[in-house]
């Protein structure tokens, strides 16, 4: 469902530099891969790709069978509300909103009717061992508390990519190893694929296949060290 | 266990610069804010300071060094008191003065003429003493002596002749030199006062008597000798007095113009608060570091004290640098009595005064340290632990609107409305207004969480986020809103108090002015008169139908006051709703006293009901007259009584007039009556004449004119509120760049979320216009029958203008909108996706 080629990026600016160069990889649908490697390799500028967040310099990125770069801005976005769905390292719930109300985000902006998004809603509440605090503030949750929140809400609309940035970085060994098997379980339970940026082995332990992001490309294997 | 140095203030102030640093726009627009309102308060303090001195001077070059001085009604008194008061024993000098407003053809103002005994002035007015080339043209009755502004004004020479009107001829006078008058700044005329009674028809009559005490006599002894010698309307007071009491005639416009500026200061503060407020919660958790780290809660008080009070020096400096160069540059073009013509002729430069400087720096230092009192105490407040997680903002936000005190607030400033003036101004009107302001905005976080909670969620997705971002974060709009709603609602009650005040005056002009045209022998001065015949020439005229005719006087009731302004003219108790705009009146019982019909003003000052008794001194009597009605002016400030023409006649033999008011036949047309007048009438070139539309359109400019300061004001005022505004979202939208990362990786596009931004911007400038609108009413209600009412006791109709109010709240929303948008594209750039990995 994933396919890259000779994908490659440099930022520009007053120190230039090329973060990824030649990179291939193929993603199948609902396959669940880690992603490794040191700090600063580009793990993450990766992912921007795939998102469409960000424009590469060279090569391809295609999903479900369209080419990223054909599409405009708003085209990428609409795709990624469909089709994406993200968690990040620092969860970021919007604090304004309750957690049924964030979890339901990607349901609004998709337009689902208001029945069908509360029961899908309450669903994946229940999925991830929060049923009882859909109404909370997100400064009312602990970490892992939040990362499970954001897990429900990246998976609420069934996405096909879901792309986790260090999800367990911010959390304790416990809290994180929760997190992990719930992410596992949710992307699995949904027939959708994911890719899992993280620098732990255990964490890269939970996927698939394990791939390590090197300066000479991105290779199989976990990291050497 | 290792010795933890505490951090110094020097440190850690220098980090918070560093911290501001990222609010340069905010904390400039703060700056500036403050700096707009010294200025303003600071310039018109300026200039009215130039005006009172120079005024308080002008009355001393007059009086020179005069101990008593008696004043009478303005067509003076008979000449005999001066020849008694001079012989009384404790009298070491008296100079007998005939003051004459003599019109000069064709110019607006009048010039202001001395009749002296010069040698008896010499004495005690040395200043007034005319330096002639020839010394025996002192003494003549056909010359004149100029000081320095009235050569100027006139563009005369010594030995030019001075054109004057009287009654309908003009007569020359020559210059025959000069008179210093060091300090009179208004151009002023010397004579000898024979020829001025003479030349100026003032036979036999004085205006004022300047009189010095022997020395080591008792002055108040001797002013109650005086005063038990004069006839009626004549008063004797200290010269001091007098300069009091003219000022107490424009004191109430002056002390408004104050406040306006105070105002302006206000929204300053206002300002502060938002900005401050802002920065403080956007650097909560920064703060919370420091607290962290052994910055005490006093210490963290103190930093962002010495902040705030660092902007508020900087602004105030600028702002009286500003005020002083506007007052400058108001005096040159406007001149120092702001238009309101309480002052006219004054022309003077600002003088820097070290005190009223002080004043007005400490102002802005203490309106932005009040502004940042809540922000500051808020943040000692918190606990670091508390502070250090996300979405708390909210609570701190909710934390600085408390609301017992707003509601106390309301019910003190409407309790306040109900007080009376404090020595004639209205001190308690001006703190209701505060009151009420205060209260709304202290109030606002609860209005604004009700008005979101009740607002509906729609469907589409910018505008659902938008309505549950301010559900879910009300406290953040209420910054913005409380910028909002003390700007529009100042700016409302403004408009909606000048357009009563203009409808009003309309609707006044149009009762007063009933005649189809209206002959005047001069618009200033009181050298200019229709004498009987020239009455009987123009009511003899083609196409005239009837012609009632005007005789007024100015006359001394309370030597406390300005002279009151009698009106003598054709009326009587079935005329009198026709030809005066009555608010108040009754059928007074026949034969007793005759009626006398007072202005609104002089019922309020000289505490007068209908149906009570006046006795009005005239032509030296007291006579008795009834108040049978009390009506609306607009004209005379300083209080107006009408009676009845034939009987002033009869009372005072003087059958002159100073108006005419024309009743043309059916089909006469003005034009034509105009041309007959000048045709037939001797003299006739020299009178005004005047159709009711243009002495409408007249006056209503000179009304513009006299608002122009105040709408001035008023844009200062809304362009604070609008910068706060803009700034005030600018900053929120920085706070919430991260959530726009995040919403863009849920899959909102550009034009969605700035579709969100403009309508949260939408509905909190809404809310912001519809509560600082009603607030506005309510405060104009106040402006109308409080403040106004006490301080120049002028009553006006409640007039909204629906159609400007709804164009501003139009404009308003549009900008505000737009502001939002604007600030939303600014944080849209690039790096919204990278904040996404920024910390919360
Ligand atoms: N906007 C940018 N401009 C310039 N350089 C950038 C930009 N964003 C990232 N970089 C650089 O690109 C490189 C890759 O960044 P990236 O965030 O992808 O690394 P990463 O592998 O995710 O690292 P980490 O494991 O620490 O998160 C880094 O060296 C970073 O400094
Ligand atoms: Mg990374």
């Amino acid at each position: 469902m994933l396919r890259i080629r000779a994908l490659a990026k440099r930022y520009e600016g007053p120190r230039p530099r090329t973060v990824l160069a030649g990179i291939d990889f193929d993603l199948a649908a609902g396959e669940y891969v880690a992603v490794m490697g040191e700090s600063g390799i580009g793990k993450s500028t990766l992912l921007n790709l795939i998102a469409g967040l960000d424009r590469p310099d060279a090569g391809s990125i295609e999903l479900e069978g369209r080419d990223l770069a054909r599409l405009d801005d708003d085209a990428l976005t609409v795709l990624r509300r469909a089709r994406m769905g993200f968690v990040f390292q620092a969860f970021h719930i919007l604090p304004y909103l309750s957690v049924a109300e964030n979890v339901a985000l990607p349901l609004v902006l998709l337009g689902a009717a208001a029945g069908e998004g509360r029961a899908r809603v309450d669903a994946m509440l229940s999925e991830v061992g929060l049923n009882g605090r859909a109404a909370s503030r997100p400064s009312e949750l602990s970490g892992g508390e939040l990362q499970r929140v954001a897990i429900a809400r990246a998976l609420v609309h069934r996405p096909a990519l879901v792309l986790a940035d260090e999800p367990t970085g911010n959390l304790d060994p416990d809290s994180a190893a929760q997190v992990l098997a719930l992410l596992r379980d949710a992307v699995k339970g949904n027939n959708g694929a994911a890719i899992l940026v993280t620098h732990s082995r255990a964490a890269a332990a939970t996927a698939d296949r394990v791939y390590t992001l090197t300066a000479a490309g991105l290779r199989a294997g976990g990291a050497r060290d | 266990m290792a010795h933890v140095p505490a951090p110094r203030l020097r440190g850690t102030l220098r980090a918070t610069a560093g911290a501001l640093a990222g609010h340069k726009g905010r904390v400039l627009v703060t700056i500036v804010a403050i700096a707009l309102g010294v200025a303003l308060g600071y310039a018109v303090q300026l200039v009215n300071r130039v005006a009172v001195n120079e005024f308080g001077q002008a009355v001393q070059t007059l009086s020179g060094t005069a101990d008593l001085a008696m004043r009478g009604p303005r067509g003076g008194f008979d000449e005999h008191l001066f020849g008694e008061i001079a012989r009384l024993p404790e009298v070491a000098a008296a100079s007998p003065i005939v003051e004459v407003e003599a019109r000069i053809p064709g110019r607006d103002d009048a010039l202001r003429v001395l009749g002296l005994d010069v040698f008896r002035a010499g004495l005690i007015q040395p200043g007034l003493v005319p330096e002639a080339a020839e010394s025996l043209d002192t003494l003549r009755d056909d010359t004149i002596f100029l000081n320095a502004a009235a050569m100027d004004w006139l563009g005369a020479r010594t030995g030019d002749l001075v054109p004057m009107q009287v009654g309908t001829q003009v007569i020359r006078l020559r210059v025959a030199g000069s008179v210093p008058a060091e300090g009179h700044a208004q151009p002023l005329a010397v004579m000898d006062i024979a020829g001025a009674q003479w030349r100026l028809a003032r036979i036999g009559r004085l205006t004022r008597i300047e009189v010095r005490a022997r020395p080591g006599a008792d002055v108040a002894a001797l002013e109650r000798r005086v005063a038990a010698m004069l006839p009626p309307g004549v008063a004797v007071e200290r010269p001091a007095a007098a300069i009091e009491s003219t000022l107490r005639l424009s004191r109430a416009y002056r002390v408004n113009l104050n406040v306006l500026a105070l105002v302006a200061l206000f929204t300053g503060g206002l300002l502060v608060f938002s900005t401050q407020a802002l920065t403080v919660v956007r650097r909560r958790p920064y703060l919370a570091l420091l607290r962290v780290l052994g910055v005490t809660r006093g210490g963290l008080v103190g930093l962002l004290l010495v902040e705030a009070s660092a902007i508020g020096a900087i602004g105030a400096l600028a702002g009286l640098l500003g005020g002083y160069g506007l007052a400058q540059l108001v005096l040159e073009i406007v001149g120092p009595d702001l238009g309101s013509g309480f002052f006219r002729g004054l022309a003077a430069r600002a003088t820097f005064e070290a005190a009223p400087a002080a004043l007005f720096f400490a102002l802005g230092v203490a309106t932005a340290l009040f502004g940042s009192l809540a922000a500051a105490s808020e943040a000692a407040r918190t606990e670091p632990a508390q502070a250090l997680r996300a979405g708390d903002e909210e609570r701190a936000f909710g934390r600085l609107a408390p609301t017992a005190p707003g509601i106390g607030f309301i019910a003190l400033g409407a309790l306040l409305t109900a007080a009376p003036p404090v020595r004639g101004l209205p001190i308690f009107g001006y703190v209701a207004i505060a009151c009420l302001l205060v209260g709304t905005i202290l109030l606002i976080a609860h209005i604004a969480r009700a008005a979101f909670r009740r607002m509906p969620v729609g469907r589409n997705p910018p505008a659902r986020l938008a309505v549950l971002q301010l559900r879910g974060a009300p406290g953040q709009a209420t910054v913005s809103l409380a910028a909002i709603v003390a700007s529009v609602s100042l700016l409302v009650s403004m408009a909606i108090m000048v357009a009563s005040f203009r409808q009003s005056l309309d609707a006044w002009l149009e009762h007063v002015l009933p005649a189809d045209l209206y002959v005047r022998a001069g618009r200033t001065g009181d050298t200019a008169f229709l004498p009987p015949d020239v009455q009987q020439a123009i009511a003899a005229l083609p196409g005239v139908r009837r012609v009632e005719f005007l005789r007024s006087e100015r006359l001394l009731l309370d030597p406390e006051r300005p002279q009151i302004v009698l009106l003598a003219r054709a009326i009587d108790a079935t005329t009198a709703p026709l030809r005066l705009p009555l608010v108040r009146s009754a059928d007074l019982p026949a034969g007793g006293a005759p009626p006398a019909w007072v202005s609104e003003i002089a019922a309020d000052v000289y505490g007068l009901a209908v149906g009570q008794e006046i006795v009005l001194p005239i032509a030296g009597r007291r006579v008795r007259f009834r108040v049978a009605g009390v009506w609306r002016d607009y004209a005379r400030q300083q209080g107006a009584v009408v009676i009845e023409r034939a009987l002033y006649a009869e009372l005072t033999g003087d059958r002159d007039a100073n108006d005419a008011a024309i009743y043309l036949e059916p089909h006469a047309s003005p034009d034509a009556v105009i041309r007959a007048l000048r045709a037939r009438i001797p003299g006739a070139a020299e009178l005004e004449t005047a159709l009711p539309s243009e002495i409408r359109r007249r006056s209503l400019k000179i009304f513009d004119r006299t608002f122009a300061v105040t709408y001035a004001l008023e844009a200062a005022a809304l362009a604070i509120g609008l910068m706060s505004l803009s700034s005030s979202f600018g900053a929120l939208v920085l706070a919430r760049r991260r959530e726009f990362g995040v919403l863009r990786h849920l899959g909102l596009t550009r034009t969605q979320v700035g579709a969100m931004l403009a309508t949260e911007g939408a509905i909190v400038s809404a809310l912001g216009l519809a509560v600082g609108t009603a607030l506005g009413w309510v405060i104009s209600l106040i402006l109308i029958h409080v403040v106004n009412r006490q301080s120049f006791h002028w009553s006006m109709d409640l007039h909204v203008p629906w159609t400007s109010l709804a164009a501003f709240t139009a404009t308003m929303l549009a900008l505000a909108s737009l502001t939002a948008l604007v600030s939303g594209r600014q944080a849209m750039g690039a790096g919204v996706l990278r904040a996404v990995k920024e910390d919360w």
